[in-house]
């Protein structure tokens, strides 16, 4: 029994000691970091020991305007993604030819990386003393005067922000709805045609219910993935995103640590807690209200 | 007679309706389809113009007569692109294989072994699923930085091996195995890692390339740990490479050259993608999360 414990333990060894290093104690870490006042990164001391990191990150304008953003960005794209991607999703498995062929190209922007297709956006979006760009081109066409979207006001960047999340997260909603509604099964819509059941009635009736499971899914991961929004802002506006006024609340952790303005271990583990028991309550919040809307 | 005739107007009703119903969803869906393709055909179309043809262009056109291919000579001249694309190339492939090697034999004990507290372990390896990367980065930056493994790839990799979620999918996939083979492998005196290497790894093997497939891509477009790991552009991977050919890197104007710079580094994932199409899609719905 010795011996067979040994081996199995010598199985696992590696994952331990790769989780261990790399996920457990920095964990830990995180929270001791984050109160310990006045730590210093070179000397690797610190005063003393007490909430002063949290209240400092609460009161940080730039904090404050990550947090702005982040909930911007979050309340923007989630619904609008998940709805559309709904939609996408329904006109697809109600069509014949080309279905695979769309599925395809939809789920282009998700084996790409973005911060090289984040470049072409900034291109089409972007006025130059050369060029109004491709968009403004076309607002153009309707009339509308041109707005440089990557250094402009502040509620041209956010649209361009969120087109970009949305245009990146949707084809692993579509993939995911597709299949869902793939897997409904035929008796249900057969049975509702025999009743005459209008097609509103059968989407709503049947189809939503079937698929709720994946659109609980969907939202939750999809709040969770959008709270934790970076590299599609770095994408757009560069690295320094608080110049840009579009920091998320990850950009904040990770320019206290490294950067310009780094070198704040203990700021960047208090923002990350805050940002860790944001996701948490919406996580919380989002299963709450499933157990009352969905059928499994 | 009269019934026979209305019950011929309704049907081509009804498959006019149909006709009609069909084709708006056809428009609605090349509509996306335009909107998803697009960017890529701007950054090809952008990558052949010539410099003085883009910059002459106050009104961007959609087409170009004179294709060039000198934007892709100058993205390996100018900037060092070719060691950003070696470096990712050497990341991926070292971090893809170890994290096989490692998810491989966790599984095994998972999904064959018999040890003490088993499920306990299990459970909390699950548990370990919900920690978001942002909590951990700081302290594993503090940690590379103080074993002075800064621009090395051995820094650049470590923290990337081992993926929880990855674990519990292969577990799931070797439980499939029947046991009636490891008897028998037992019974001629196979030992456990012989058996798992000859029997457990061939026959689970699509589950391994997908979970392998799926580290390609997400190795490959790795942005943040990278950055801030490396600050030595002979370590730079390609997202970090981007980042700076657009800051430092042809002069800011240069577009045509900087879109060429993101062709080459989006085409080996579309291939990969096109050629592993169905099970990248398949992987993905199963155990995905990006989004």
């Amino acid at each position: 029994m010795e011996n067979k414990n040994g081996k199995a333990f010598l199985y696992l060894l590696p994952a331990i000691l790769f989780l261990g290093c790399f996920m457990v104690y920095p964990l830990i870490d995180v929270f001791v970091y984050s109160m310990e006042e006045g730590y210093n990164f070179a000397s690797q001391t610190y005063f003393s020991v007490g909430t002063y990191n949290f209240s400092y990150v609460l009161h940080d304008p730039y904090f404050l305007q990550a947090v702005k953003n982040t909930f911007l960005m979050v309340v923007i794209t989630v619904p609008i993604s998940t709805g559309i991607a709904l939609l996408i999703s329904l006109a697809l498995s109600s069509i014949g030819p080309l279905q695979k062929l769309f599925q395809t190209i939809y789920f282009l922007p998700y084996v790409t990386n973005t911060l090289a297709v984040g470049l072409v956006f900034m291109i089409l979006f972007k006025k130059t003393a050369y060029t109004d760009g491709l968009v403004n081109l076309i607002l153009k066409w309707f009339g509308a005067s041109s707005v440089d979207f990557i250094d402009g006001p502040y509620w041209a960047k956010m649209f361009v922000l969120c087109f970009y999340i949305i245009w990146v997260v949707m084809p692993f909603k579509i993939l995911l709805l597709t299949s869902a509604l793939a897997s409904v099964n035929r008796n249900y819509y057969n049975a509702a045609r025999v009743d005459g059941t209008s097609p509103f009635r059968i989407f709503y009736k049947i189809t939503l219910p079937m698929i709720s499971p994946t659109c609980f899914y969907l939202i939750i991961t999809g709040f969770i993935g959008a709270f934790k929004e970076y590299s599609d802002a770095v994408a757009l506006f560069g690295t320094d995103l608080n110049a840009a006024e579009m920091n998320t609340i990850v950009g904040y952790v990770y320019d206290m640590l490294y950067g310009d303005s780094g070198g704040y271990p203990s700021y960047a583990s208090a923002a990350a807690i805050l940002l860790f028991v944001i996701i948490l309550t919406i996580t919380c919040i989002n299963l709450m209200v499933s157990k009352k809307h969905v059928y499994y | 007679m009269e019934p026979k005739t209305d019950y011929e107007v309704i049907e081509k009703r009804a498959r006019n309706r149909k006709r009609l119903s069909q084709t708006i969803l056809y428009i609605l869906l090349t509509i996306w389809a335009v909107l998803v393709c697009f960017p890529f055909y701007w950054m090809l179309l952008t990558s052949v113009k010539g410099y003085g043809e883009y910059n002459s262009e106050y009104i961007p056109k959609f087409f170009t007569l004179s294709p060039t291919l000198k934007n892709y000579a100058d993205a390996f001249t100018s900037v060092p692109l070719g060691r950003y694309l070696l470096n990712t190339l050497i990341f991926t492939v070292i971090t893809t294989a170890l994290m096989l090697v490692v998810i491989t034999l966790a599984a095994y004990a998972f999904a064959r072994l018999e040890f003490k507290g088993k499920n306990l372990i299990f459970t909390l390896f699950l548990s370990l699923m919900m920690i978001p990367n942002e909590l951990v980065i700081i302290t594993n930056f503090a940690t590379i930085t103080s074993l002075n493994l800064r621009n090395t790839f051995a820094g650049l990799i470590l923290p990337s091996v081992t993926s929880v979620f990855y674990i519990y999918l292969l577990k799931e996939n070797f439980a499939q195995v029947p046991d009636s083979l490891y008897y028998a492998a037992k019974v001629d005196g196979t030992s456990d890692l012989k058996y798992l290497w000859k029997v457990m790894v061939p026959i689970c093997r699509p589950t391994l390339i997908t979970v392998g497939i799926l580290k390609v891509i997400e190795c490959w477009n790795s942005y943040v740990w990278p950055r801030l790991i490396t600050d030595n552009e002979k370590y730079y991977l390609v997202s970090n490479g981007i980042q700076e050919i657009r800051e430092n890197g042809f002069g800011r104007e240069n577009i045509p050259a900087m879109m060429a710079a993101v062709v080459i580094i989006s085409l080996p994932l579309i291939l990969l993608f096109l050629i592993f199409r169905e099970k990248i899609m398949s992987g993905v719905s199963q155990g995905g999360t990006k989004g």
